[in-house]
């Protein structure tokens, strides 16, 4: 499975560059055709031109960041979020900034000098910087440029039973689903879309919808575990090592119901755990996709983690094979009796 | 142990004014030493000797009480702390002076129970002028909570059970010993409620190789409270840590050995705030290696303190063990 | 470029205050080369001395802490999660998304969790999340954290030496490996100069709970000089100028806890062997080793000197290697400007 180099690869949206990449020199062999448009999404076509019904399944590659938009006069950066992020989880943190991945960290006032009741408030993204070490704003120009995209400096890791860390499985975790996915051979019509600026506003999502007219579309996303300490079970969303979770309904679509009762009938007879995503909050490509042209019916399946959004979430692999498995044995149901209608 | 706890709980013995305290156990631990000295603070010294090491354990005759400021004409007495009492504690509480002079709190007009506060509160000692009430106290003077020690199933109730239990522990523990190889001095000290006072001198002369605190520890298993793991009846507790002491990990580790290996329940104490004499003994000249094993209690510091028998029985079985087999 | 691997190595390596074996273990190898003598006294101090021509040569002790702040466990909840209280300073702010190592019966890595911001109110997402609604994920099951864990066990920062531009590093607990890798720096720079008195490098314990490993320390040696090495607030800590700058030298403090006349002597030699120093008015004799240092047994002529480092108990603590560099050279001069004569003088006011 790619899930490590995905992970490690920097693609804060509108710049996907190595995560594209990387699923092109992995999956070119695998597939008829490989095509990329003007905005960067990555087509991967399998037997689509020749092959019914078609199906479209789709993952996004771009990760949450933060973009440089001043250089002070003693070289330190400033920057402004790119995608939703909570500026608390930045403080204290390493990063990477732009092509060439220079090295900075944000760093924060001591806490000898701060107030009691400085201590108490989050710090928002005015009140931070990124430091890179220079000494002056020349020198910082001369690595930095203004618009420079910064990411998450995270080590890929292995904890134990299936259970790894790393940054942006948010939808790195779907993209390794799908470039699984892509490595098997079907008899219908297959295009593995891989879409950018997903976490600015399902933008590469919004001409993909428009481009292709499939006769199904499945989204793979990465989604808030929320089976933590600090909540109550009612307001969790889903739970790490339970499955892939069906999404119900969230602020971009209400999914295709025939194909989510097929999802569940599927995973019971192959003995697949699942589960829900028993929030109806957040947005993905979906909405885009599923209503691009005339109406295409649409479904999200999506692999738990927790601390999505943050420098280290944690996934579960068992959760990332048992999606593979559970789209895999619908595609096969779909070879046999079509689209579930 | 439920004779000597009742005595021990029902003697006046403020920080400072540990006399009566320093007697009983004088009384009670001589014939079990070889030794038993009181030094210039006043810190009783017990002594068992042995040709092996060091080790000094130290559990704190002093208690908490309220010392008199001032007597005014109405023959009221206005008061300050010694060492940690909070003022909501004291509503409705009695106290005793030295010679006996009982004394109850009120307070003056408040418009918010919030408001409560040393300085609006007085004692009442039932005199009706300040030269009756300066026949009974004087300026200085100090009382302590009065109440006499109940047993409740597994728990004994009492006031001065932050650390006449761990008096009361080391009393057991130097009574039932045997012999031992380690040079044992068991230091019953004074102040440790004002800031540790008694453990620190008495550390510098005696120069030990280890060092224990024997006091009670803070738990977390009533409704709602701070996050500890402590509880009442689980076990004394081996010290990882508190606000004057990180206990040495090779203490802790021997501590937790002799536990297993004997098969005595503990439980681990992390207190970020609340000090004991291990604190003072660890930094003595070169340093000390240093811990603590502690009695879980609740209501630390109010005139109602609960611990549990099996904890107490428990911590004695474990100092007892730990004695005769560590090396340091 | 030893002293830079040092600082790799003992930043990378643990270190809480109560436990600094593995740090002491590191600063044995490096230091013993350069050293007559080394061994580590109760509290786990470990003492390097080069001894002087006599017996009674002048006694000068350096001092820089091993132990960095932590966190330790206090409490495994249901589903194997880890919560926990800090040991000295932390700083709760850095906590979120912090990735850790918890050093139970094998070391595990965790990530520190909170309740995910989206079902947060708006008010909560204001504040900061408090340490007692933090918890330790090691993504494992329940019954495999309870078989390696146990309620007071430790946790530190996980962090890899970040090598930024213009020789600047950033880690987790360069206050105050840097003042360690000065007591090195300078004790292989007294290999090549001559020296009167006997020198000995201590690398503390405890000092971020309550410099107590210095207390002891220093009563054990009795010094007659004792220079306390930290690291200090560097620019851009608090947005405001006045502050030391990275790279522009070691900082050596003035006021109550420094001895007038070691003061003047160490800058002195600063000027006389052009060395780039800056000073930092320091009106409280806290907070430091030195401060215990100075009020040891009779009494010590002590002096403070500082690394400056930006964002001080967060994990990207970031400072400069030329500045420890200097710092070495200059207490290394100053030490061997040092005579009986001096000692003596220190007395007399």
């Amino acid at each position: 499975m790619l899930l490590k180099e995905l992970s490690e690869a920097v693609a804060v949206s509108s710049r996907e560059d190595e995560v594209r990449t990387l699923l092109k020199e992995h999956l070119s062999s695998s597939v008829d055709e490989v095509k990329t448009d003007r905005l960067g999404n990555l087509f991967c076509y399998k037997g689509w031109k020749e092959s019914q019904p078609k199906i479209l399944i789709a993952a996004h590659m771009d990760e949450v960041g933060l973009m440089v938009t001043k250089i002070e006069k003693d070289g330190f950066l400033r920057f402004q979020p790119v995608g939703s992020l909570d500026p608390r989880v930045l403080v204290s943190k390493p990063v990477v900034i732009g092509k060439e991945k220079v090295p900075g960290v944000i760093g924060a006032k001591p806490i000898h000098l701060q107030e009691p009741d400085e201590r108490k408030k989050a710090l928002d993204f005015k009140d931070l910087f990124i430091d890179i070490g220079v000494d002056s704003k020349a020198e910082a120009e001369g690595l930095v440029s203004l618009g420079d995209l910064v990411a998450f400096s995270t080590e890929y890791e292995e904890l134990g039973d299936g259970i790894v860390k790393g940054k942006a499985f948010d939808d790195r975790a779907g993209c390794a689903v799908l470039a699984e996915i892509l490595k098997r051979d079907y008899r219908l019509g297959l295009a593995g879309v891989f879409t950018v600026q997903e976490e600015v506003g399902a933008r590469g999502a919004e001409v993909v919808g428009k481009t292709l007219e499939p006769d199904l579309t499945i989204v793979l996303e990465g989604t808030t575990a929320a089976d933590v300490p600090e909540i109550e079970e009612h307001e969790g969303s889903t739970k790490m090592g339970y499955g892939p979770a069906l999404t119900i309904m969230d602020g971009s679509v209400l999914p295709h119901r025939p194909t989510l009762d097929k999802l569940l009938k599927i995973a019971e007879a192959n003995d697949i755990p699942i589960q829900f995503r028993r929030s109806t909050k957040g947005f993905t490509d979906a909405g885009s996709l599923q209503r691009g042209r005339g109406g295409i019916p649409t479904v999200v399946v999506s692999v738990p983690c927790r601390y999505i959004h943050s420098p280290a979430c944690l996934v579960d692999t068992k959760d990332i094979e048992n999606t593979v498995a559970l789209i895999v044995e619908f595609l096969r149901s779909v070879e046999q009796e079509g689209v579930p209608s | 142990m439920k004779e000597i706890l009742t005595k021990l709980t029902r003697l006046y013995g403020p920080s400072g004014h540990e006399e009566f305290v320093r007697d009983a156990i004088k009384e009670m631990v001589e014939p079990h030493c070889d030794e038993v000295i009181v030094d210039p603070l006043g810190n009783l010294i017990a002594h068992k000797k042995g040709s092996g090491p060091k080790l000094m354990l130290a559990a704190h005759m002093d208690e908490i009480g309220v010392m008199v400021t001032d007597i005014d004409k109405e023959g009221f007495l206005r008061f300050t702390k010694v060492g940690g009492v909070s003022p909501h504690q004291l509503l409705g509480q009695r106290v005793v002076f030295k010679n006996g002079t009982f004394g109850v709190f009120g307070h003056e007009k408040l418009d918010d129970i919030k408001d409560l506060k040393f300085e609006k509160m007085f004692i009442d000692i039932g005199a009706t002028s300040r030269e009756e009430a300066e026949e009974k106290v004087s300026l200085g003077d100090v009382a302590v909570f009065d109440r006499d020690l109940v047993e409740a199933g597994d728990r004994w109730i009492a006031k001065g059970l932050d650390d006449r239990a761990g008096c009361a522990v080391l009393i057991k523990v130097l009574q039932e010993l045997s012999s031992s190889p380690n040079d044992i001095y068991a230091v019953f000290t004074v102040q440790e409620e004002v800031g540790t006072r008694g453990a620190k001198t008495s550390a510098y002369s005696i120069e030990p190789d280890l060092g224990l605190a024997v006091d009670v520890t803070l738990v977390g298993d009533t409704p709602k409270a701070p996050t500890n793991a402590v509880a009442l009846g689980k076990g004394p507790t081996i010290k990882v840590k508190d606000a004057l002491v990180l206990a040495h990990p090779q203490v802790k580790e021997s501590l937790v050995e002799v536990a297993k290996s004997h098969g005595i329940p503990y439980q681990f104490e992390i207190l970020d705030n609340g000090g004991t004499d291990a604190g003072p003994i660890h930094l003595t000249k070169s340093g000390v290696k240093s811990g603590g094993v502690s009695i879980p209690c609740r209501y630390v510091h109010s005139p109602t303190e609960m611990v549990s028998k099996t904890d107490m029985d428990n911590a004695v079985k474990l100092l007892k063990a730990y004695l005769t087999s560590v090396q340091v | 470029m030893e002293i830079k691997d040092f600082l790799e190595e003992t930043t990378q390596a643990t270190g809480a205050s109560g436990y600094e074996t593995q740090v002491a273990s590191i600063f044995r190898r490096y230091i013993e080369g350069v050293s007559d003598e080394v061994w580590t006294d109760p509290l786990g101090n470990v003492i390097a001395v080069r001894r002087g021509p006599r017996e009674n040569s002048p006694k000068i002790m350096l001092a820089g802490h091993m132990d960095e702040i932590g966190l330790v466990i206090t409490r495994i909840e249901d589903g194997g999660f880890l919560r926990f209280t800090k040991i000295g300073g932390i700083d709760e702010r850095t906590l979120l998304a912090q990735e850790v190592r918890v050093h139970g019966r094998s070391t595990l890595t965790g990530v520190i969790g909170a309740k995910p911001p989206h079902i947060q109110e708006p008010d909560e997402r204001r504040k900061s999340v408090p340490m007692d609604k933090l918890f330790i994920d090691v993504g494992l099951e329940e019954e495999k954290v309870r078989e390696l864990v146990s309620v007071g066990d430790i946790a530190t920062i996980k962090r890899k030496v970040i090598s930024l531009n213009c020789d600047t590093l950033a880690g987790k607990a360069m206050d105050d490996r840097a003042g360690v890798a000065v007591v090195l720096a300078t004790f292989r720079e007294l290999v090549r100069l001559k020296s009167q008195v006997t020198v000995y490098g201590v690398a503390t314990v405890q000092e971020e709970v309550g410099t107590r490993g210095a207390q002891t320390s220093t009563y054990g040696i009795d010094p007659d000089i004792g220079i306390g090495i930290d690291v200090t607030f560097a620019d851009r800590d608090d947005l405001v100028e006045e502050r030391a700058k990275l790279g522009k030298g070691p900082v050596i403090a003035i006021g109550p806890q420094v001895h007038p006349k070691v003061y003047q002597r160490m800058v002195e030699t600063a000027r006389k062997r052009g060395i780039d120093y800056q000073i930092d008015p320091s009106p409280h004799p806290f907070g430091t080793d030195t401060a215990p240092i100075q009020v040891a047994r009779s009494g010590v002529a002590s002096i403070l000197v500082s690394i400056p480092l930006r964002y001080m108990h967060t994990s990207v603590e970031t400072l400069k290697l030329r500045d420890i560099e200097a710092a070495g050279r200059l207490l290394a001069e100053f030490i061997s400007s040092i005579d009986a004569e001096f000692v003596e003088g220190l007395s007399c006011f």
